[in-house]
């Protein structure tokens, strides 16, 4: 085994972190907390940088694919002799790039914290909680079975609502992590339910056995849960919906997306970190993780897969061409770019050069970590500055800020797909593995990425031309040199990270893809990305009133993206009027009155009962006396008459 | 000389029992409530030597059994006593109503 223990330090020094800031960060470090959590987490990364070049150029490749390797194992619950609970470390392309990612971006929002979260009365609680959530997120992409994963997932769960409610003196914090944490868990429930469908048909947790059973033909395991069938759909195909059901909660794609546009409540490098670059990619690297499961025994879930995130992608991307709040902007693009990863998983296939789809996902999760941090970075520099979220209040900061305006002009053309940005090479393999198994996605993802070039330059040019710079007072400058430096290593990897050679490293089936797009195919989405641009700027690099009459002759439509076409209202007339009245109602009336009243009426006729013979305890000698001649007398006349 | 009836001497004893027990329930002076017990005490002695005499003459257990009852009524007489004190200390009376705290 070449590969060291080393790996297994990468999640376990945040976690000793999160211990020490959390146990005695307030009283000793309450100053150093930031520097501790991110000279911890700057070990994490060498680490895993480490482990990442050991993995991809020394010794994980062997006969042309990267192999799964499996560092190390320990049986931590044993149910029986062939199912157990074990905890473990899996190394595979997919989880070395997260490894990578999430470290990286992890490093660079500690250190942006630094900046951003000074003078915060609970400083190292905010590191504290950071450590538990990169501990967590790392936990998962390690996990080396499904129910590992399934812990290392409602931990990262909790961090998050822990940071979502940072702020927990507002209440709109409070609401929004509780939120974030229901809808979630809601979703988490149909992944325990796939969970335990998966391991009673397959007899085992552990991903490379599972996924041996139930991808090859003819393996009892497969055949068995292939018959078993449960409203016409058989068991596989619902442990995987259910499984999604799971990842797309995490995910926030549509319908359980809800909590993701409240979950900017929390500080906006948290953001950053959780709701655009790691967390909400678990529910793409859970797919991807079971991906061979998916792609070779069950295509009609990835169908499901399929539709779910291009419809995700599209929904999202008109919901956010009509937010004002910067970072709701930024949620709704993090949500439709998921949705692009989510569908490139879906069309793709299993082995060779159709693979396309899988390594694009993957691709576009590494670009899209990048600048999708760096977009959210920026805001939060811009919010440092104007302490606002809203888009009325900014314009004109180009410059006040020359250095976060010209990284998030770079994240903005990332995200657009302009080459030589990052996110054009990603988006290129997505479009192409679209193009290739399904017209219609490909034309709903064509149509987004115009989409989203036009919201990212509204919201650019809101932000950063649109009005004269004499409209801000400035308090401070940009920020410190700690909330710069973040900002311009991740703008050069939004550059060039599209460079990266993922398609040699990563694919379902292990080997390397040669695939290249042909630079034709790449005209019409830059084209329409440009149009996007070009529309954006006629309409909004200065403040006039031609969005407004547009928005008015949209009438309807604009009316229902503003208000994110009523999604959060239907959710709340579900809840609230059907299912507060038709069963909360109900099941409190039986409680109250069926459970509490059987135990009051118990109660009632103790306390009648003893009420009754309480006299009796009178405290007189003589009465005791008396009743003890009493039952004397009365056991003398019961032997005498009855004892024949 | 003319023996006395053995149901004569079961009459006194049984007078002398009921007594003791109307005594006991009655009063509340713990002084005449400990002389009522000795009298019941006595009367249980005057039934065991009267059976004794009457159908087991050749034998000594019922005297010997009353004996045991006037040594133990004598401790009985000293631990009673001993509490009719404390109580005198704690409650300055030794009327049993007056010690009445242990009670529902």
């Amino acid at each position: 085994m070449s590969h060291p223990i080393y790996i297994a330090l990468i999640p376990l020094i945040p976690l000793a972190c999160f211990f020490i800031l959390g146990l005695f960060g307030r009283k000793y470090f309450s100053g150093s907390a930031g520097v501790i959590g991110t000279l911890s987490l700057l070990a994490s990364t060498l680490l895993s940088l480490i482990t990442a070049y050991e993995y991809f150029f020394v010794s994980g490749k062997s006969n042309g694919v990267f192999q799964k390797i499996s560092v190390f194992k320990y049986t931590w619950l044993q149910f029986s002799p062939s199912l157990s609970i074990d905890m473990g470390i899996l190394i595979d392309p997919i989880t070395v790039m997260m490894l990578v990612v999430v470290t990286f971006v992890s490093l660079m929002v500690h250190l942006f914290s630094l900046g951003y979260m000074k003078g915060e009365p609970r400083f190292a609680t905010y590191y504290g909680f950071l450590s538990l959530f990169t501990f967590s997120m790392l936990g998962l992409v390690l996990s080396s079975n499904i129910f590992q994963i399934y812990l290392f997932w409602e931990l990262v769960g909790v961090s998050s609502f822990l940071l979502i409610g940072f702020y927990f003196e507002k209440p709109s914090a409070v609401a929004a992590s509780k939120k974030a944490f229901i809808v979630t868990r809601f979703a988490d429930l149909g992944f325990l339910i796939g969970i335990l469908v998966l391991s009673f048909y397959s007899h085992t947790l552990d991903f490379g056995i599972l996924i041996e059973r139930l991808t090859n033909t003819g393996s009892p395991y497969l055949i068995a849960i292939n018959s078993a069938s449960f409203l016409g759909v058989s068991a596989l195909t619902w442990a995987l919906l259910l499984v999604f059901m799971g990842g797309a909660g995490k995910s926030a794609m549509f319908p359980l997306h809800i909590w993701l546009p409240d979950a900017m409540e929390g500080p906006t490098p948290v953001s950053a970190l959780i709701h655009a670059a790691t967390m909400v990619v678990a529910g793409v690297f859970l797919v991807a993780r079971l991906f061979p499961v998916f792609a070779l025994s069950d295509p009609e879930a990835l169908q499901v897969v399929t539709y779910t995130g291009a419809f995700s992608a599209f929904f999202a991307a008109i919901i956010a061409c009509t937010q004002t709040d910067i970072k709701r902007v930024l949620a709704y693009s993090t949500m439709s770019q998921i949705g692009y990863m989510m569908f490139a998983l879906g069309v793709s296939k299993y082995s060779g050069e159709d693979g396309l789809g899988y390594m694009g996902s993957m691709f576009h999760l590494f670009t899209h970590a990048f600048f999708k941090s760096l977009l959210f970075l920026g805001a939060g520099s811009v919010i440092h500055m104007v302490h606002s979220n809203e888009m009325k209040d900014m314009g004109g900061l180009r410059k006040l800020m020359p250095i976060t305006h010209i990284c998030f002009l770079i994240a903005c053309l990332a995200i657009a797909g302009i080459p030589p940005f990052s996110g054009f090479f990603s988006k290129e393999e997505i479009l192409m593995a679209a193009f290739e198994s399904n017209r219609l996605v490909y034309g709903i993802a064509l149509f987004t990425s115009g989409l989203t070039a036009f919201y990212m330059f509204r919201l650019y040019y809101s932000i950063f031309w649109s009005k004269p710079a004499d409209t801000h007072h400035a308090h401070h400058g940009e920020g410190t040199w700690t909330m710069k430096i973040p900002l311009m290593i991740l703008a050069v990897l939004a550059l060039f990270a599209g460079f990266t050679p993922i398609a040699n490293w990563i694919s379902a089936d292990g080997a390397p893809i040669h695939s290249k797009v042909p630079i034709t195919f790449s005209i019409l989405p830059v084209a329409l990305a440009l149009g996007g641009i070009l529309f954006a700027t006629r309409l909004f690099i200065t403040a006039n009133e031609l969005p407004g009459r547009i928005a008015t002759q949209l009438g309807g439509i604009y009316k229902s993206a503003l208000h994110k076409f009523y999604i959060d209202e239907l959710y709340l007339f579900v809840t609230k009027k059907i299912l507060f009245n038709l069963i909360g109602r109900p099941a409190a009336w039986f409680d109250k009155n069926i459970v509490d009243g059987f135990m009051n009426l118990l109660a009632k006729i103790t306390g009648y009962l003893s009420d009754m013979i309480k006299g009796y305890q009178s405290g007189k000698v003589q009465d005791y006396a008396l009743y003890f001649f009493g039952g004397v007398a009365g056991l003398v006349i019961a032997f005498i008459y009855l004892w024949k | 000389m003319n023996e006395i009836p053995l149901n004569q001497i079961l009459f006194l004893s049984i007078g002398l029992f009921f007594i003791g027990a109307y005594g006991l329930f009655t009063r509340r002076n713990m002084i005449t409530m400990l002389m009522s017990i000795e009298l019941m005490l006595n009367s249980v002695n005057i039934n065991f030597v009267a059976f004794n005499k009457y159908l087991y003459p050749d034998k000594l257990d019922g005297v010997f059994f009353s004996i045991f009852v006037i040594t133990i009524a004598a401790a009985e007489a000293a631990v009673a006593i001993a509490i009719i004190i404390n109580l005198y200390r704690s409650h300055h009376s030794i009327d049993v109503e007056d010690a009445g705290e242990m009670k529902y």
